[in-house]
């Protein structure tokens, strides 16, 4: 006679479970690998800040850090190549009471999505991009991002990269975002705070985050996971309301981090609802 | 390196506690968590979990003052601390 499989206890639960989808975890992101971390911290934010889960919407990109809407147990989209924050503003224009987190990737939102970035955070668009920047192309094989520091090893640059890579708060701030920070997946707490932070704000708000890629960008530099955090520890200063054009990404220099811009403009709704429906009563 | 004085009121101070738990199986073995604990209370096991990596283990279960700071620094969602049901009950009282 066959037996029903004994039924396994009820498994230890961790304070994100109710967050995540548990049934898809353990997650596909690499040993070391600091998405996780940014996952967490930004779960925690959602979480921190007290509003029902049915307000938030997660959407990301394509990439390692985009598969991150596909663990969250929120709404979430997982979108083409690129056009995350495209996806993301339609999503808040036609529900403006919804909180919009963009997750995804530097390759994804800064590479090919580059001036979907540059447009929204124009038109300051009521949006929350956390973009985890791990400086190269994770998924596809290592290969130089637009974010790869100058003399960096990948895969396509086997002697180093020539070129300067992408200040990422600099461009933000100069395309008119309204909250522009930096944290490393070291800064947890900061960064946590930071996102909590970037959702109450209202306008397009930008969270850099550096985070190790062991496998495709610190094997080929010779850094451990650990070597990368500490890294972060020992060549990094906390300076808030620093200018992000001295931000750039130069461990032998030191990388600033903080939080850079802190501004209120109109948000794109409530100018077109002004421009457009100036009758409307709401 | 301890150059800082000893604050005034560290007599008055209740130091929270806390208990580590590991959810083994989930675990990839970056070993954050061991190493940036900063009451250095974690080690990697011994045994292997059922992925083949080394989970952590609390080498020292009792230092534990619930910072959560290795719940927070995990990437995989595997080790989590909770307050000592014990002292938060005499913390009420």
């Amino acid at each position: 006679m066959t037996k029903n499989p004994q039924k396994p206890l009820k498994p230890a639960a961790h304070p994100l479970d109710d967050l995540i989808r548990t049934e898809r975890i353990p997650h596909i992101w690499c040993p070391g690998c600091g998405i996780g971390t940014v996952f967490s911290s930004t779960l925690k934010a959602i979480k921190g800040t007290g509003i029902p889960y049915d307000r938030f919407t997660m959407v990301s990109g394509i990439g390692c850090s985009a598969r991150g809407a596909g663990y969250v147990k929120l709404d979430s989209f997982h979108t083409t190549h690129g056009r995350a924050i495209p996806f993301a503003s339609g999503i808040k224009m036609a529900n403006p009471d919804l909180n919009v987190i963009v997750f995804s990737g530097d390759g994804d939102l800064f590479a090919i999505g580059g001036n979907h970035f540059i447009h929204a955070a124009r038109r300051n668009m009521d949006l929350t991009v956390v973009c985890v920047n791990n400086l190269t192309y994770g998924m596809t094989g290592g290969q130089v991002a637009a974010t790869t520091p100058n003399r960096a090893k990948t895969t396509t640059t086997p002697f180093g990269n020539p070129d300067a890579p992408f200040n990422l708060p600099l461009m933000a701030s100069a395309s008119g975002a309204s909250y522009v920070a930096r944290w490393t997946i070291l800064h947890t707490r900061d960064l946590t705070d930071s996102i909590n932070e970037a959702m109450a704000k209202k306008g397009f708000s930008f969270i850099e985050v550096l985070s190790p890629c062991p496998i495709n960008y610190g094997r080929r530099n010779k850094e451990k996971p650990l070597d990368t955090l500490k890294l972060y520890q020992e060549r990094t200063i906390i300076k808030n309301g620093a200018d992000p054009a001295r931000a750039d990404i130069d461990f032998d220099r030191g990388v600033i981090l903080g939080k850079f811009v802190d501004i209120d403009r109109q948000t794109c709704d409530s100018m077109y609802n002004s421009v457009c429906r100036p009758c409307s009563d709401d | 390196m301890a150059f800082w004085r000893e604050p005034l009121d560290t007599q008055e101070i209740q130091i929270s506690k806390g208990t580590v738990h590991i959810i083994q199986d989930r675990c990839k073995g970056c070993g954050y968590c061991i190493e940036f604990c900063p009451k250095d209370i974690l080690a990697f096991s011994d045994s292997f979990n059922k992925k083949g990596y080394h989970p952590p283990l609390a080498a020292r279960p009792d230092d534990c003052v619930n910072c959560h700071y290795c719940e927070i620094i995990c990437p995989e969602f595997a080790i989590y601390s909770t307050e000592d049901p014990d002292i938060a009950a005499t913390e009420t009282t």
